[in-house]
């Protein structure tokens, strides 16, 4: 008569299962973020010396060019620092004056990345902008925007990109692209030379291929004219 | 002395709900001029300029959740254990101090708004990462004020009465608070950055704060229907086995471009498609003990906390999980990661769930304050639940349509350049969405009206049927 309840519809199980699942996620969690944080730390001048690719490279990144090309073996565009060898990857030789300099030490690159960092911050980048894509989405992503080709038309014109960057960043009304300005938040030019810097060296991110296609199919619909 | 019969607790959740509604409001209003900022760029600008308003509007949304989700608590908390709040008086101070430091981060936010870039900013003005903008300073005072919270649950449930959804909140506060700490550091590493941001905003909102309102929703589903406990709290394991189970992992859907390794995008594909499976879960169970009490010929003893709590299950359901699968595999979150899509996805789900679970518990608190044993859905209440829950919906829709032409035109055609991004903004199917946003933004900003009047008025505006059984039921 007396029917032994089932095991689907008893708490216990069920408590014991939420604990298990729980725990063992957590764990597989902690074991994977060890392992991204190990792939993840910013590299060091001596990687780029040795030619070492880091998924995060070196603030030094800034003494060479940096492109983003495809790689074929993965699949999508990699970034490309100091000129690609005929295998897709980066040669880390060509280099690219920064501000009429290619010879900053890691010091002094890190010291920039550092202040470029927290301007971004300082400024509330992140809530009218996309970084890596995360952010607001009221203005362009700046991912690559290092690399955009509307800096190359200005560059010209100020001597360098760099120089046209940070001109826009200390007073971007003057240099309005869009109707949506960006306002004039108080850049200094010391300021806007270390969030140029931290553009280039976050344009060498490796972001698994975000964003895909970057820049290559530019009036696409006018593509047969 | 109709207050009299709460526990001091419960009175202090009533304080909290108050803030609650209060930012709830701020919330609308400045993400109402960020709506307007996008079809009229000039307008407030160099005042309030879209950053401002749109931390604002996010800010105040994360906390006036928080305000509320530790309202709810301390008004289960004495009601479940049996006992009144261990150490109430402390909680009470917690709150004004709490209150006070947020009206200062606000008022910073609004009037000083950005700082040099030096550390100092990062401590007393912003910190500049989305959600989790508020200063260092603030961080650590939220810190305090979130031990005092945690002290008062696990002190009353220890003496009191360990009932299932007591036991389910006291570990999933636990992991709620300790995750803040992961926000609570700066490094020049943007990526490493973001990958502790994420273990903030997304073990929040798709882990702990899930299983949060499991356990809450368990709860108000024993206070307006009677549904049997031990039914409600093996759904409630299961919901958790099945949330973490599936949320914990699933964080690596945030970690497909930021660089990070690959192995993400595998992991982080299968286990966010799962998440949608628990929120169907809560859909069906809702569902189906109101079906079965109906059947039983019982009444619903809060109709509009019930009502809300329907539009939860479904909306976390929608918002949640259809639109957060629609965009969740790496193949396709390629193009739409960091358009619009997010956008649309957050709105509806932010609204479907926790904003509709909150408005709930706060529907208990205001029949528990005016001591009626039934609290019916009045005309106003019915027009607040109706203006805000279509409102949003359709926000999400047009916010949808913006985001397949941004998907298209900037990344499908133009490669997300500056050039795409523009082209693509001023694209007149992608301006139709945002004006059909400010639209339903306003249908959302009348239902908060609706809302706020309701809220105040209902306990009075009942048929005369529930105050004659309650005279009844007094003389008895």
């Amino acid at each position: 008569m007396d029917k032994k309840p089932s095991v689907w519809s008893s708490n216990r199980f069920w408590r014991r299962s939420a604990t298990w699942v729980t725990g063992v996620s957590a764990v597989l969690l902690i074991f994977l973020t060890m392992d991204s944080m190990s792939q993840m730390t910013m590299g060091t001048a001596k990687d780029i010396e040795n030619k070492v690719a880091k998924r995060i490279p070196s603030p030094v990144v800034i003494n060479y060019k940096i492109d983003y090309q495809l790689n074929r073996k993965r699949g999508h565009e990699v970034p490309i620092i100091g000129g690609m060898d005929a295998n897709g990857n980066s040669k880390y030789e060509e280099k690219e004056k920064f501000f009429g300099r290619d010879d900053y030490s890691e010091k002094e690159a890190s010291e920039l990345i550092h202040k470029g960092k927290l301007t971004i911050q300082a400024k509330n980048c992140m809530d009218c902008h996309t970084l890596l894509g995360n952010g607001a989405y009221y203005a362009p992503d700046l991912t690559k925007a290092w690399l955009d080709p509307t800096w190359n038309t200005l560059a010209a014109a100020y001597g360098g990109k760099e120089y046209a960057i940070a001109a826009f960043l200390q007073n971007p009304p003057a240099m309005a692209m869009h109707e949506r300005k960006m306002p004039n938040l108080g850049i200094t030019k010391d300021e806007a030379k270390a969030v140029v810097a931290y553009l280039k060296f976050m344009a060498a991110i490796d972001t698994n291929g975000f964003p895909r296609n970057f820049g290559k199919i530019k009036g696409a619909v006018d593509a047969r004219k | 002395m109709q207050g009299s019969r709460l526990y001091e607790g419960q009175k202090l959740a009533l304080k909290y709900f108050f803030v609650a509604v209060v930012l709830f409001g701020a919330q609308l209003l400045f993400g109402l001029l960020a709506a307007i900022q996008f079809l009229y760029p000039d307008f407030l600008f160099g005042v309030l300029d879209f950053s401002i308003n749109r931390i604002v509007h996010i800010n105040a949304l994360v906390v006036w959740l928080l305000y509320a989700m530790i309202g709810a608590v301390y008004w289960l908390l004495p009601d479940e254990a049996g006992i009144e709040v261990v150490g109430v008086k402390l909680a009470n101070l917690a709150f004004y101090i709490l209150t006070a430091a947020v009206a200062v981060v606000v008022l910073v936010y609004l009037f000083i708004q950005v700082g040099p870039g030096k550390e100092s900013t990062i401590w007393f003005i912003t910190e500049g990462r989305e959600y989790i903008e508020a200063p260092r300073w603030a961080d650590i005072g939220i810190v305090a004020v979130v031990l005092v919270f945690l002290y008062n649950v696990y002190a009353t449930v220890m003496k009191g009465k360990h009932t299932g959804i007591l036991v389910v909140l006291m570990a999933d506060l636990i992991a709620l608070a300790g995750l803040y700490l992961a926000g609570m550091f700066y490094t020049d590493n943007i990526a490493i950055d973001q990958f502790w941001w994420w273990w903030v905003v997304h073990l929040w909102v798709e882990a702990t704060w899930e299983v949060y309102v499991a356990a809450v929703g368990g709860y108000i589903l024993i206070k307006t229907l009677n549904a049997n406990r031990k039914v409600v709290e093996m759904w409630l394991w299961i919901e958790v086995a099945m949330m973490f189970g599936s949320g914990i992992l699933g964080l690596g859907h945030h970690y497909f471009w930021i660089g990070t390794p690959e192995y993400w995008w595998e992991i982080g594909a299968l286990f966010s498609a799962l998440e949608p499976v628990p929120l169907v879960g809560l859909f069906v169970h809702v569902l189906y003990d109101w079906g079965k009490e109906r059947g039983k010929g019982n009444t619903i003893k809060n109709v509009p906390a019930f009502a809300w709590l329907t539009v939860e299950t479904f909306g976390n359901f929608l918002g949640a999980g259809v639109w957060g699968f629609m965009h969740t595999l790496p193949q396709i979150n390629l193009y739409t990661h960091g358009t619009q899509w997010p956008a649309a996805h957050g709105h509806l789900a932010f609204f479907g769930a926790y904003v509709a679970i909150m408005i709930s518990a706060i529907y208990l608190g205001i029949q528990g304050k005016a001591g009626l044993k039934e609290l019916k859905m009045t005309k106003a209440g019915w027009w607040a639940i109706t203006l805000i829950t279509v409102g949003v919906l359709l926000m999400t829709v047009a916010l949808t349509i913006s985001a397949y032409v941004q998907t298209m035109v900037e990344r499908g055609m133009y490669g997300a350049t500056w050039e795409g991004f523009f082209v693509a903004q001023a694209d007149v199917w992608f301006t139709q969405g945002m004006g059909w946003r400010l639209f339903s933004g306003l249908m959302v900003i009348a239902g908060y009206g609706f809302l706020v009047y309701d809220l105040l008025t209902c306990d009075k505006k009942q048929p005369a049927e529930v105050y004659e059984e309650e005279a009844a039921a007094a003389t008895a």
